[in-house]
This record gives structure tokens, sequence and C-alpha cells, in this order.
């Protein structure tokens, strides 16, 4: 490799290698490109080339206010919107030093937990049609659609909720919805356990994803990956036990950890996952106050014209996801960042694929719970 | 909705026939004349009433419309019927299309959905005719670096051999559009076409994921094309024959499944490979390489493909069904013809119905047994089909090595043990050619 300008280089040309962009237009891709170098059947390289959908969120939230900010703030992620939120809504509230209600916290709770449901479900959805598994695809689907309906009863939006707000959440709970919501919950965990005599039990998922992709405990925490990747290597990982926020610390949280680290785990932690929430749904519902307020007024910032920075992160459905909150002030922020688990994520990509056969490039991609959009913010 | 005239009106529409119709008169008469002549003249034509018919003659079925029976019983022995329309293309293509109407809704109640539905009257029954005008309608694209002969040539290629195949699948007794000798070998030669077919349109694309899926097709078939001659070669050897229609007739009393079933779990295996269906559909694994070797077809060549596949699809479950489960054989359920009927007429008052002419037709070709054996054709070719397609719902697809793993070491090795099979039932004198049958 000889270098003709800082930065520009030429390669030398194998005959052997073929380089192939997979994606942006590639049904296999997801909203990023691929620049995947195989010899025959094996990868010898991978460049994931993120920035397709880059919309200057975080340039974008400078220039609104804190209200202003929510509806386009979880636009990374529309699926996972409460979560995407999250460290937001808890920035600001740390900077105005305000007080949340309790009945507000079980509420935020709740709903991040039935927004990862939906989240993992719409991954997971993807994840069985990458594998060519076309039920996969239809089933968590149209089963998503129940818990989008719970979360129209609860917000009014089926998809973007703008839900949480500095202060505690925009609504209050409609009424009779403990009773709803835990049928549904009921039912959509009886469901959910169905899918692994279809996918997770299915001889030919595992002989294919087996083994593939291995990312050991050393390298997980090397590359800085999180969520349910992290927890496929065996690390023991998750926010709402070691940092717990809102009221977490109250719950029974189970983490799931699995020791393979291969496609596999990594796509069977975020269905375990879902399980779980399920769970904290249900103890969330039986704590929760009956009744009182839900949000409380804001007042100006208390700390006045000076810097003052908050970092928070929470447990998204793909890992976690932290927000850096700079305020001078100002009804507009002066800074802020987000910092997505899917970027980090997909750092482990490269290494992962390298000497993988071409048939588990969408696997591995995948089993990532890498959301391609989130990463470009 | 669909609009096609929106100004469309019935009385303007009748309007325009008539002022136009010295023109639709002349073109009938200079076409339709003509092409039922040459109709005529291709047709053997049968002597009635102690005169050749003459194609002259023959429109003297507009006085005596019960000459027409004889043409049509001529027609109906022509080797143009046999190809176009009943055990050949048109047959085949019906059942093609009802296969493919059932996969899309069979599909969509696995996966609890409704699939087609508002296309035609019926849960969408029309869907298949939509899709079919669309593809019509659609701009064929030609990559720029493309073989551009090859190219074009490869779907055409592709529905040809398909339909070679269909040609030598037998449907009733004597009712097969090639009976050949070496039928099975046959069989193997037209199998023999489809990764050159495949491996010429995906190199003369001349595009990258058309080549991986090519590669990828030409590995999956030839490497499965040897267990599949092998897990064959045991119905040759008890029933002494290579000719398809004989090897139907001779599961008259029970069909080889029974005795060959490692046999019949090899060839269905190395079927869905050789179709590329879930879960070994890796040369259009989508999530991969695209649509591999369809990649850069569009419009109707597209359509072609799908057709040829489908055909393929339908011959290759014509062939489980004659090699394994008895082909046409199964119990009398269509009931007798009336023939005395049919001449003699039926009492009733004052009236006697008699169609004269119509017997010989019931008697000679289209006969009970011909009837019986279509029908226990079409349902035992239905049942594979169906499970040839019920796969796709539970199974993901497979990947290259785990593939070509599975086609080596363990369908050689079943395939073989299907032969020795067979080898011990011949030799034990239980069954074969000679033994009992």
């Amino acid at each position: 490799m000889n270098e003709i300008m800082p930065g520009l280089a030429l390669q030398k040309v194998d005959e052997r290698i073929m380089t192939l962009n997979v994606g942006p237009q590639h049904p296999g891709s997801g909203h990023m490109r691929l620049i995947v170098q195989i010899d025959g059947d094996y990868i010898v390289a991978c460049d994931p080339d993120p920035g397709y959908v880059h919309r200057g969120e975080e340039k974008m939230a400078e220039y609104r206010n804190y209200i202003l900010n929510i509806p386009h703030l979880e636009r990374p992620v529309i699926h996972d919107s409460c979560n995407v939120l999250y460290p937001y809504v808890l920035g600001v509230e740390e900077i105005l030093g305000i007080e949340v209600p309790e009945r507000a916290k079980y509420v935020r709770v709740i709903a991040s937990e039935l927004n990862r449901c939906i989240y993992i479900m719409y991954w997971l959805a993807i994840y069985g049609i990458f594998l060519g598994h076309s039920t996969m695809f239809m089933w968590p689907a149209g089963d998503r659609e129940l818990l989008i309906d719970l979360m129209e009863k609860m917000t009014g939006a089926r998809v973007t909720h703008a839900f949480f707000v500095p202060g505690g959440v925009r609504n209050d709970l409609p009424a009779n919805f403990e009773d709803v919501c835990l049928r549904y919950v009921n039912y959509f965990e009886k469901r959910i356990k169905e899918y692994s005599a279809v996918f997770y039990d299915n001889p030919i998922l595992i002989a294919r994803t087996k083994d593939t992709g291995v990312l050991s405990r050393q390298d997980a925490i090397r590359l800085g990956t999180t969520g349910s990747v992290l927890r496929a290597s065996g690390v023991d990982y998750d926010l709402r036990k070691k940092e717990p926020y809102d009221v977490y610390d109250e719950l029974d949280v189970h983490t799931n950890v699995m020791k393979e680290g291969d496609s596999y785990a990594r796509s069977k932690i975020p269905w375990l996952d879902m399980l779980e929430s399920c769970n904290i749904i249900r103890q969330a519902l039986q704590k929760m106050p009956k009744s009182g307020s839900v949000r409380v007024k804001l007042k100006p910032n208390p700390k006045g014209k000076g810097l003052t920075s908050v970092y928070k992160r929470v447990e998204s459905g793909r890992g976690s996801l932290g927000c850096y909150v700079v305020s001078d002030g100002k009804p507009e922020p002066y800074r802020l960042k987000l910092s997505v688990p899917s970027f980090r994520n997909l750092i482990a990509l490269p290494y992962l694929l390298k000497g993988e056969k071409l048939g588990n490039m969408p696997s591995v991609y995948w089993s990532l719970n890498y959301w391609p959009v989130e990463a470009d913010r | 909705m669909s609009v096609i005239a929106p100004d469309f009106k019935l009385s303007s529409f009748i309007k325009s026939l008539l002022d136009n119709i010295f023109w639709i008169l002349l073109l009938l008469v200079l076409i339709g004349i003509p092409l039922v002549f040459m109709v005529l003249f291709v047709i053997p034509l049968p002597v009635i009433d102690g005169e050749l018919l003459t194609p002259f003659l023959a429109l003297s079925w507009i006085a005596d419309p019960s000459r027409t029976l004889p043409i049509i019983q001529a027609f109906l022995e022509t080797d143009i019927f046999r190809v176009m329309a009943f055990p050949g293309f048109g047959f085949a293509a019906l059942l093609a299309a009802g296969t493919i109407f059932a996969e899309r809704k069979m599909m969509a109640k696995i996966q609890l959905r409704v699939g087609p539905f508002y296309c035609g009257k019926f849960e969408g029954i029309l869907q298949l005719m939509g899709d079919g005008l669309k593809l019509i309608s659609k701009e064929i694209i030609i990559p720029a670096k493309a073989d551009k002969p090859i190219f074009w040539a490869a779907p055409v290629m592709f529905v040809a051999a398909a339909a070679a195949f269909v040609a030598l699948i037998p449907v009733a007794p004597g009712w097969v559009v090639a009976d050949v000798d070496l039928g099975l070998l046959a069989v193997f030669a037209v199998i023999g076409f489809f990764p050159i077919i495949t491996i010429l349109s995906a190199w003369s694309a001349n595009s990258k994921y058309p080549f991986i899926g090519g590669i990828r097709a030409l590995f999956q078939m030839v490497s499965f094309e040897i267990p599949l001659i092998l897990s064959l070669l045991g119905v040759v050897i008890l029933t002494g024959s290579l000719n398809l229609s004989e090897i139907a007739a001779s599961q008259s009393n029970f069909p080889w499944i029974i005795f060959l079933p490692v046999g019949a779990i090899v060839f269905f295996i190395t079927m869905l490979a050789e179709l590329e269906r879930i879960p070994f559909d890796l040369p259009e694994a989508e999530s991969e390489i695209v649509a591999g070797w369809l990649t850069e077809l569009s419009g109707m060549m597209y359509g072609l493909v799908q057709l040829g596949s489908y055909l393929k699809l339908y011959a290759f479950a014509g062939l489980f069904v004659v090699l394994f489960l008895g082909g046409w054989n199964g119990p009398m359920v269509v009931p007798s013809l009336p023939l005395e009927l049919i001449e003699n007429g039926i009492e009733m008052g004052p009236i006697t119905l008699k169609i004269s002419g119509l017997a010989p037709l019931l008697s000679e070709v289209i006969t009970q047994e011909m009837l019986n054996g279509t029908l226990w054709f079409v349902l035992k070719t239905v049942g594979v089909i169906f499970f040839i397609i019920l796969p796709r719902g539970v199974f993901p697809r497979i990947r290259v090595d785990m593939l070509l793993d599975l086609g080596w070491s363990k369908l050689i090795g079943l395939a073989f043990v299907n032969i020795f099979i067979a080898l011990g039932l011949l030799y034990a004198g239980v069954l074969g050619p000679g033994g009992l049958q």
C-alpha cells in the first residue's frame, strides 16, 4: 500500500478478491453500506459504512427548546421511542432539580418496557427474514400490533409517542388501563413463548447460527459493545440493575446472560429480555400508586447562566443509551450528545465477519442488535 | 381500486364495433378461415358416413353439428393437443398456477394473514393473472455490459427445459407426450440442463450478485444430481425398466414407497434442492445476494423464469408420484360413463334425446380409466406439492457448506443404503421384474 496523499492510498488489486457493496439498496443491509471483500465464499474484510441516514439530530437539538426537542429526539429509533427519550428526560430533570411523582416513574417504566418489547419484535422480524424464515417475519410483525395498540391507548400515538416529558409523562393513563395492560401482556408472553418452537429450537437455525461470529468475553469488553451483545458474551451488565434509574431499584429485575457469544446467543438474549420485560411490567402494575399526579410543572434553571452538564444513561432495547445535555440557562440546550448503543455494537462487526462465510453475514450483522438510523443519528 | 378506462361506456363501445364492422369481418375472414383450414390440414381427418372428411367437407358441421365430434376426437389424438393441452404444457401450467395460488394462501394461513384477497371476487383468485399482466407490461431492462443474446435466451431456454421435463411425465395410461423407453434417462438429461442455463444467465448478466447466485446454483444442482440419480436406481432395479409409463404401471398393487422409503426421502430432499425451495433456496438468498441469479432479470424475463420454475415443481412432483406413489393407480372412483344412454337416448315422454357420434369419443379417447387415472395422478401430485411448499413456512435457509455436506456425505450414503435394500429384495426373490409383483 503506497500513500499518494495523506489519507489517500492505493490498494493492490487481488484478482481473487471480489468487492461487494452490500447496501444501501440491498435487502440485507438496512440503511447503510457494508463494503465486503470476499474470497470465494469467505469474507476477507468487512468495512461498515454508516451515515446514509445522518440527520443531524444533535445539531437540531441546539435550535429547539427542551419541550420541542422531544418529538424529534425519538426519531432515531421510532420503535424504541420511549427509551430514546428516557436519558434526555432524566438529564433535563437533573439539571432543573425536579422530583418526579411516584406514579409517573412507574408509568415511565411500564412504557419503556412495552417499547422495548415493540422494538425487539421488530428486530426479531427482520432477523427472521434475514435468515429466510418468512414465518418469523410475519409472526412478530403481527404480534407487535398488540403492544402498539396498548401504547396507543396509553399515549395516543402508535409509534412515535412523545410521551416522556421532563417532569413526568405527558398524560395520565386511561381508565381501566391496568387490567387491559395485564391481559395484553399475559397474552403477549404466551405468544412469544411459542416462537421457540418454530424459531429458537429449529435445528436448521441452530446449525446455522451456533458457533458463528463468536465474540469472546474479553473482546466484547475491549470493543465496548453493550446490551444484548455484551450479555450474550457472558458479561452480566444491565443498567437497570447496575445503575437503577427511576424505580428499577424497587423492582426485581433479572438479567439474562449467555456464555457462548455466538450469533445464536446474541439472537436469543433479546427474546429472553422480552419475557423479562413482561415480568417487570406485571410487577410495576402491582406496585404502581393507583392515583396521583403524573407531571410536575417545570421551573426555570436554578443554576442561572453558567454551563451545567449532565450525562444520563438507560438500558434501551439495544444496550446502554446515554444522553449528555449541556445547559447554559437558555431555553435551548447548549449542546446535546447522544451516545447510542447501535454504533458501539457496529464496531464489533468487522472483527466478527473476518473469516466468516458469506452466508453468515446477515445473521452475524443483524444479531449485533444494530439499528442503522440510530447509529447515524 | 383499478379503473382501466374511466370514460368507458358500453353503448359507445358497441357503436364503435358497428362503425368498424366491415374491417372486423374482413380480418376475421382473412385470419380465421385460413387458420381453420391449416388446423384441418394438420389433423388426420377421419372417415364419416363412408366419405373421407376433407377440409371443405368439414365445414358441413354448420349443417350437421354432430359432424364436429369426429374432428374433436381426431384432434384429441394428435400430438399438437398432447403437447399443448392435456398431458403437456397447458395442463402443467394450470396446475402450476393453482400451485402458486395455493402456496400463497397456505403461507398466509401459517403466518396468520390473509394472503391475496381483493383481486377476483373469491379470495383473490385472480391475483396471479394480475401479477402476470404487471410483469408483461413492465419494461425489460438489460444491464449495459450484459452478453445480450445469451441473457435474452436464458429465460426462454429455462421454460423450454421445464416444458421438456413436463413432456416426459405420464399422467394416465397412454397419456404422455413423449413415451420414451429410456424415459428416466431422458429425465436426468433434462435435469442436467438447468444448471447450465442458470450459469449462462448468471454469467451473461455480468453483475456480481447474479454471478455468486449462479455459482451457488451450479454447486447445489450438480452436487444434488448424484443422490437424485442414485435414489431412483432402487426403483429401476425392482421394475426392470426405465420407461416411466411401465414404472407407473408396475405399481398397480402397491407403490414403491412402501419398500423403498429411504429412497423416497432422499429423492424428496434432493428434489427440494433442485427446485431451489426453502430451506435450499441459496441461489436466491435474498438477504445475502439480493435475488441471486435472478437479480438482473426484469419484466417478463423474470416471469418466464418463475413460470419455468413452477413447471419444474409440477414435473418433479409428478416424477415423485410416478416413481414412488404409484402414478395413476388407485381405486376406481369415477363412475362408468353412460355409453348406452348416449347411444340409445333417454326416453322422456315424447322426446328422445339422441346424440350420435359421442360414443366413440367416450369409449376410445376419454375413457373411464383415463379420467380415473388423471384424478388420482392430480390428487397425489397436489399432495406432494403441498409437502414441497410446507418447509417454506417453518424452516430458515441453510448455508452452502451445510448444503454440500448434506448432499455429498449424507444423502449419497442413504441413496446407497436404498440401492442395497432394493438389491436385497431382488435377490431374496420377494420383488422384482421376475419375482412377485
